[in-house]
């Protein structure tokens, strides 16, 4: 009965979700207001079904119902229960389902809040969540339902889930990252209706901000997640393999992390509307297409668990009915005049410009390598495969070079400024950081490492020109008291600017000075690594709830005093036989210990892997900081308070300058029809 | 700016939709490659990865039914399959290794460290093999029978389900005939 619930649950949403997709819509031409209300309440209705229904879901889990398909294939009654409830978003079936209800999730929080919004607007970004929640609605019913029941023979046990994904990180890392994916819907579903509605002044961007921003926290905090579970769990001793599920990630945060920085240009300064819309088609597209590239199996990886061509197909047409449409308004209703808004070539809108550039040519560049294999074979030209040394090779230096940018960018202000004044501004900091870098690659570690120095350098001169700029701006009335003045979004930037050189420390130290070691040791024996010292103190078999475990243990020594005890596992988990390895990890501010079993080779001795791994930990702090930058960003009052005055005011400019700009049909809120293109 | 390029995107968007509806097709055509199916295994002269001064060519793949998989200790997919084999390996199921476009050493350096699930291994460094037998990427999987003739083919990582599914039917099929 109750998968049957969780099914017509899901049929009611979408239901709900067409009549979403289409009388708010309406209404926004026609003008009635009741027609444009429904939105609410309909986005109310569709969160609360789904919600039903993914919770029919969890029960089915929870109280082990193989007769459900999805459930006996990604679950058994010998795994935890807090194992059940993730295993949900273990398989193909439920992770959608978490996608839409993350989505309808989205809608809800937006139709409470868009009581600030013109009526118009509000009805307008509701009904475009609606088509796109219609559409993954469909293809749950149509392709994936995960309430299949096998009848009348439902087997005994299920399949267990699988090993790699019984993990805390596994947990949080799919909502996390989908909250990014989908929260992108909500800037997209902005820009749509700035196109529809020929609203296409700033009061758009100021609106989308706080929730691109939102997004972006969130896809930032589920890719260092999912970064950190790779490492912990796969045993491999990386943070980032290229893989083409994580490059489907890291696309739509490069395009998402260039639209925070021109939807502030665009808000500010009224400049790059039509790339800003572009951008913001784009952004969401790419979480599309991720989403399409992990589920359609077009490239293998180790992520991609569900291959299913006709899967693939629906979400192909999906992309190209929601991609394609929006793209064909974007060709017709952005504004094509260039701004009559001018700007020196030395100020922050040209160093915007830059990240823009920067970080869209990055994506390209993940894009190309993700696609390269699939684009040569489909035109016949051999066989290629790209690994990391390609990506290494181009990413590497578009992030220096984007480093190096935003010092400068943060420096400037907008329209104008002077070579002579920057010159003045960064001399000393320009020395310090190109001296600091030489002198701190010289120190650490065994050599000179040319790399190492220059990203060593480009951080100080990130956090140098961040010091500049707070004294900048609190130069006239003191340090402290000036601080206390600055805004929260000031702090947020710069905070998650921060995070950003925070990260590349760990990034460099990492790949810089790591040192392995592959070892045979019995037990007893001793290996030195850097200045620690590992004593492998043998095997011993356990048990687990779900798994036989070979369980190691490792005691790691400093200066002969015993500073961790370390252990790694080699499990075999008994429902689907398969091994896997439980790397043990004692992780510190400056440096991971890292131990992996290998495998016994006999008498008592193992195959042993040891790793020291400097400052990794930096690069998942830096990520935290930059996602807690953009929350405090968002937390300023302005976003709250003043967006109805400053939609009042820009329409009375409009209206003095004459340039009401393309009205709507309704004309019922005069603070709306007026945009202008100034 | 002129009128016309606000179209580039769209018309950028067209054509890669184009090219993944290829990619879609693609994968149905590679899963049972019409041209390679039931014909013998191309012929090849390369060396062994573990035993460096011996060569081997399509000869000795006859006799026995086997797993010819495709590897690369580039290859993150690879490691995520290598349990999997073990496991087949542990069954008595016959695997040989074609090393793909990989550095010896780290090759080597692979199979110390996990283990070795294969009876041998053809180091296929400049990719050769592999383009003569179509390979994608790895990891692929051919199962061959006891004449050297390629019986089937899977793309991507070999799990339960694919080996249940698609691949132990026909094995046990090719295994009976063998009995006969």
């Amino acid at each position: 009965m109750n998968p049957e619930l969780g099914l017509f649950a899901l049929i009611l949403a979408t239901c709900l979700a067409l009549l979403q997709s289409i009388i708010p819509l309406l209404g926004s031409y026609n003008g009635r207001l009741n027609w444009m209300a429904t939105g609410k309440t309909l986005a109310s209705g569709q969160f609360v079904f789904v919600l039903l229904s993914f919770m029919c879901l969890v029960f089915a889990f929870v109280s082990d119902d193989f007769s459900v398909q999805y459930v006996a294939s990604n679950s058994s009654s010998l795994l935890p229960v807090y194992y059940k409830v993730t295993a949900v978003w273990g398989g193909h079936e439920g992770s959608l389902l978490l996608w839409i209800l993350t989505l309808t999730g989205w809608g809800q929080v937006v139709a409470l809040r868009s009581n600030k919004l013109p009526p118009e607007l509000s009805a307008r970004v509701l009904s475009v969540m609606g088509m796109i929640s219609v559409g993954f609605l469909l293809f749950i019913l149509l392709t994936s339902n995960p309430f299949a029941r096998i009848l009348p023979f439902p087997p005994v046990q299920g399949s267990d889930l699988n090993p790699l994904l019984q993990d805390l990180g596994m947990i949080v890392h799919p909502p996390m990252l989908y909250m990014g994916y989908v929260g992108f819907a909500v800037a997209f579903a902005f820009a749509i209706a700035a196109l529809l509605g020929g609203q296409l002044d700033s009061a758009w961007a100021r609106w989308a901000r706080p929730w691109t921003t939102v997004a972006w926290c969130f896809l930032t905090a589920g890719i260092s997640l999912g970064s950190w579970w790779a490492y912990y769990e796969l045993g491999w001793g990386g943070w980032w393999f290229w893989d083409p599920v994580e490059n489907a990630s890291l696309m739509p945060w490069l395009t998402g992390t260039a639209l925070i920085h021109s939807l502030a240009v665009t808000e500010k300064r009224g400049l790059f509307k039509s790339w800003t819309l572009l951008l913001a088609i784009t952004t969401f597209s790419l979480s599309l297409f991720g989403t399409f590239l992990v589920r359609s199996g077009v490239l293998t990886s180790v992520h991609a668990f569900a291959n299913d061509p006709e899967r693939g197909l629906f979400i192909l047409g999906y992309l190209l009915v929601v991609v394609g449409a929006s793209l064909t308004l974007f060709a017709f209703r952005a504004p094509e005049v260039r701004s009559k808004i001018s700007f020196s070539l030395l100020s922050r809108e040209t160093l915007l410009l830059l990240n823009n550039i920067i970080l869209v040519t990055s994506c390209a560049t993940v894009l190309l390598g993700t696609m390269f294999p699939l684009l040569l074979d489909s035109l016949d030209l051999g066989m290629i495969s790209v690994g990391p040394p390609y990506f290494n090779l181009l990413f590497v230096p578009l992030s220096m070079l984007l480093a190096a940018c935003l010092g400068i960018g943060i420096l400037l202000n907008w329209k104008k400024g002077s070579l002579s004044w920057l010159k003045q501004q960064v001399r000393w900091i320009l020395v310090v950081s190109v001296v600091g870098g030489i002198i701190f690659s010289f120190l650490y570690g065994d050599r000179f490492l040319v790399s190492e120095a220059l990203a060593i350098g480009l951080v100080l001169w990130m956090v140098l020109t961040i010091g500049k700029d707070v004294r900048n701006k609190t130069r006239n009335i003191g340090l402290l008291k000036g601080m206390r003045k600055l805004k929260p979004a000031y702090y947020g930037m710069q905070l998650a600017h921060l995070g950003l050189a925070v990260t590349f420390i760990g990034v460099a130290l990492t790949s810089g000075y790591s040192v392995q070691k592959d070892l045979r040791m019995n037990p007893g024996d001793t290996a030195r690594v850097g200045e620690y010292v590992f004593r492998f103190d043998g095997v011993n078999q356990r048990q687990g709830p779900n798994y036989v475990s070979d369980f190691g243990t490792v005691k790691v020594f400093k200066d002969k005093q015993q500073i961790a005890v370390l252990n790694p596992e080699k499990r075999v988990y008994t429902v689907q036989g398969m091994p896997m390895t439980e790397a043990a990890i004692d992780s510190g501010l400056t440096r991971d210990l890292y131990v992996a079993l290998g495998e016994p080779l006999g008498d008592d001795s193992w195959a042993v892997r040891l790793y020291v791994k400097p400052y990794i930990r930096f690069i998942w702090l830096g990520s935290i900081f930059m996602a807690l930058g953009g929350l405090l960003a968002i937390s300023d009052k302005r976003y709250r308070v003043r967006l109805k005055k400053k939609v009042a005011l820009s329409g009375k400019k409009a209206a003095l300058a004459g340039n009401p700009g393309p009205s709507l049909d309704s004309g019922k809120d005069a603070t709306v029809t007026t945009g202008g293109q100034a | 700016m002129k009128r016309w390029k606000l179209f580039l995107p769209l018309a950028f968007f067209l054509t890669f939709c184009v090219l993944l509806y290829i990619g879609l097709f693609m994968e149905d055509k590679n899963e049972l490659p019409s041209m390679l199916l039931d014909k013998p295994v191309p012929e090849f002269s390369l060396k062994k990865l573990q035993q460096p001064a011996e060569t081997v060519t399509e000869e000795a793949l006859k006799g026995r039914i086997l797993l010819l998989n495709v590897w690369g200790s580039w290859c993150p997919a690879c490691k995520v399959e290598h349990p999997y084999l073990m496991k087949l390996a542990r069954e008595g199921i016959n695997i040989v290794g074609v090393n793909y476009k990989d550095e010896r050493q780290g090759a080597l350096e692979w199979l110390d460290r996990l283990e070795d699930p294969y009876l041998f291994n053809i180091v296929d460094k400049d990719g050769r093999l592999g383009l003569d037998l179509g390979v994608y990427g790895a990891p692929e999987t051919f199962l061959i029978d006891k004449h050297g003739v390629i019986r089937y083919k899977h793309i991507g990582i070999l799990d339960d389900r694919v080996w249940k599914k698609d691949l132990k039917p026909l094995y046990d099929a090719l295994q009976k005939e063998l009995v006969q």
